[in-house]
């Protein structure tokens, strides 16, 4: 599902220049569930936000789904990530005077799906996270877990290929934590590839792979016993 | 791209914050209100000002004769002349873009003293010898009888039309004036016509206390001879009364020997050119109007403009929120754009149309208090209000431009690292 060879990427901050990504060299078939590992600054946020063309990488290849990512102009990349990609973010990310059920419509209403049918496919996703009951409350009526469930309805809303967390439980307590990841368990049983970066080991330790990077390399790349969540809710 | 969801969206981002956009219209509001209410202030100026001129066919001018300031052919200087009758002849043969030339002599006037009797009362009124065109000139409506005709003046019949200010003087409210007599200087003549001004507006009492006799009656009668007091002469349509006028002196001078480079000696008043001097004022004045409304409706238009940026940039995250969703940058560009665009026609449209109803409150305080001098009926056309609205189309536009340039500039990766 997804090939990177090689990637480099620096930040320019004025004269000096921050070589944050070393060459990084990584598979994801589809169907993994794939956590990225790291101490603080190691560059995970960077190469999750390369591989979700939110960002473009200086050096390497990547291909998306049998896509080679390169050159994109802005449309084309918008167009990729609506199609392709779901993005689930530490701090949610809602948008604020939208209710739960036009948020998770949002990506449906930028592919130019009528209304109609985006209610219904919303409503579905947001009943598979168990909100149905919340559809017209707005983000600030909803606690940090059920935000981050919408938000997880949102990103699958589009059907997309993989699914791209970066620390998405870096903001919920460790009871919320675990029921967000055995969210996120039952989803990847149902075949979805997933990305999860995270700094946290027992989150770590739910996913079916461990990614471990330093200093811009990956250091150590190992498939785990997935603990599931469910046994610690 | 007018959807209901565009819609649902940009109602959504303007209640969002809704004091701000309340105040951001209001600015558009204002500027276009100004805009439409100076120019109908102006159009009320102008329609006043038409109406003191009168119903008097524009393109007209009056001609009298007042003495030489040149010895001419023998004659001495500071003599005083009149035209004749015989002049209008000459006139009309040799300027053929003259429509009427209507020699008058005019007897009494303004507070003068009583000339016209009947029975027991008396009064003071305008006379004057006049020939039929005169009332293509001066436009009057007969309310009964006829005006004066070409019979009249060939027969010299003494008979008189008058005005209804002269029959509430001379009459009783019941009496029918058409075949009673008058006594003008002593002279009997027969009433056939009377007439009012076909608009009441502002001051022209004199008009309608006035009595108009064939030139003919008016010369014998009084002892005028062939002489002639002035003459109004209207051009046709397609020339400028102004374009002629010089050649109708150069005429007169030759008729009464007057030098050809005497100017004093012929007197003159260019009602075309006075209309045009004022129209043109008033051209300035709409001018005026539109700038300063243009300049009210610019800073309106830069407060959207500014509103937009603070908005884009409280919505950068949200922004990239919304790419990281697979928004493109034309979907966000376009949002902006309409947002400020509606904003503005929304505003600009109350705008207008509370113009309007100060308008009409204007008419209508008029149509009660009665004729205002130099105002009258303020209005604004259909064109104004287009122009307006293009005005309005446009400054939305540019005031969402620079706004939706700035909303896409920054990367998506960087507006989602924003706080
Ligand atoms: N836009 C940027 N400009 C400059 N430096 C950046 C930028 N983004 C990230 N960095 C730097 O790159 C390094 C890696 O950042 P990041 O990928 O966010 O790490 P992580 O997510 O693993 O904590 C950090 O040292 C960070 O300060
Ligand atoms: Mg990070």
């Amino acid at each position: 599902m997804i090939q990177i060879k090689d990637l480099h990427k620096s930040y320019q901050m004025g004269s000096n220049s921050l070589h944050v990504l070393k060459g990084i060299d990584f598979n994801v078939k589809e169907g993994e569930l794939v956590s990225i590992m790291g101490s603080s600054g190691s560059g995970k946020s960077t190469l999750l936000n390369i591989l979700g063309m939110l960002d473009e990488a200086d050096l390497g290849s990547y291909t998306l789904d049998n896509v080679s990512i390169k050159n994109l102009n802005e449309k084309v990349a918008a167009q990729y990530r609506n199609k392709f990609l779901g993005f689930i973010f530490q701090s949610f990310n809602l948008i604020n005077y939208k209710n739960a059920l036009d948020n998770v419509s949002m990506p449906l209403y930028y592919q130019g799906i009528k209304r109609k049918e985006r209610t219904d496919k919303a409503l579905h996703y947001l009943e598979k996270v168990g909100l149905a009951d919340w559809a017209t409350h707005l983000p600030s009526e909803l606690s940090g877990g059920q935000k981050q469930r919408v938000a997880i309805a949102r990103a699958l809303a589009s059907d997309p290929k993989v699914l791209l967390a970066d620390e998405p439980t870096g903001a919920l307590d460790t009871k919320t934590s675990y029921e967000v990841m055995e969210l996120i368990q039952g989803i990847n049983e149902e075949g979805k590839t997933i990305l999860v970066v995270t700094h946290e080991p027992d989150i770590a330790e739910m996913t079916k792979r461990i990614v471990n990077l330093k200093d811009g390399r990956i250091i150590d790349d190992r498939p785990v016993n997935q603990i599931l969540a469910k046994a610690h809710v | 791209m007018f959807n209901r969801d565009r819609w649902a969206e940009i109602l959504e981002a303007m209640n969002a914050n809704r004091f701000r956009t309340l105040l951001t219209a209001f600015g558009v509001f204002w500027g276009i209100f100004i805009l439409v209410l100076l120019l109908a202030l102006t159009n009320g100026l102008r329609n006043g000002v038409g109406a003191d001129f009168g119903d008097f066919a524009t393109n007209s001018m009056f001609m009298w004769s007042q003495g030489t300031s040149k010895p001419y052919k023998g004659l001495p200087k500071g003599r005083f002349f009149s035209f004749k009758l015989e002049d209008v002849e000459v006139l009309k043969d040799q300027v053929p873009e003259l429509k009427y030339v209507s020699p008058r002599n005019q007897l009494g006037g303004f507070r003068g003293s009583n000339n016209v009797t009947r029975n027991e009362k008396t009064g003071a009124y305008n006379v004057y010898g006049d020939y039929p065109e005169f009332i293509k000139q001066q436009p009057m409506d007969i309310t009964a009888g006829r005006f004066i005709s070409y019979s009249d003046i060939g027969d010299k019949r003494k008979v008189a039309v008058i005005g209804v200010d002269v029959v509430k003087g001379l009459y009783d409210i019941d009496e029918e004036p058409i075949g009673t007599y008058i006594k003008i200087n002593g002279i009997n003549f027969l009433v056939v016509g009377t007439f009012k001004n076909p608009k009441s507006n502002g001051d022209q009492e004199e008009e309608a206390n006035t009595i108009f006799v064939p030139f003919t009656t008016f010369a014998q009668a009084f002892n005028r001879a062939d002489n002639v007091g002035w003459m109004a002469i209207t051009a046709h349509d397609h020339t400028q009364i102004t374009n002629v006028k010089q050649r109708v002196f150069d005429i007169m001078k030759e008729q009464r020997t007057v030098h050809p480079d005497d100017d004093r000696a012929i007197g003159h008043f260019d009602l075309a050119e006075e209309f045009g001097r004022l129209m043109g004022l008033f051209s300035i004045l709409s001018l005026v109007g539109y700038v300063v409304g243009g300049l009210v409706l610019l800073s309106g238009a830069i407060g959207v403009s500014n509103i937009m940026l603070i908005v884009v940039k409280e919505r950068t995250k949200e922004i990239g929120v919304r790419r990281a969703l697979g928004a493109t940058p034309w979907n966000v560009k376009s949002q902006i754009l309409l947002e400020s665009l509606v904003l503005t026609i929304l505003s600009g449209m109350w705008g207008i149309a509370c113009a309007a109803s100060a308008i009409w409150l204007m008419n209508f305080g008029l149509s009660q208090s009665g004729p205002v001098d130099n105002f009258a009926n303020p209005s604004v056309n259909i064109g104004v209000i287009f122009i307006a609205l293009t005005i309005l189309l446009l400054s939305g536009i540019l005031a969402g431009l620079i706004p939706a340039t700035r909303a896409t500039q920054m990367k998506p990766v960087d507006a989602l690292r924003i706080e």
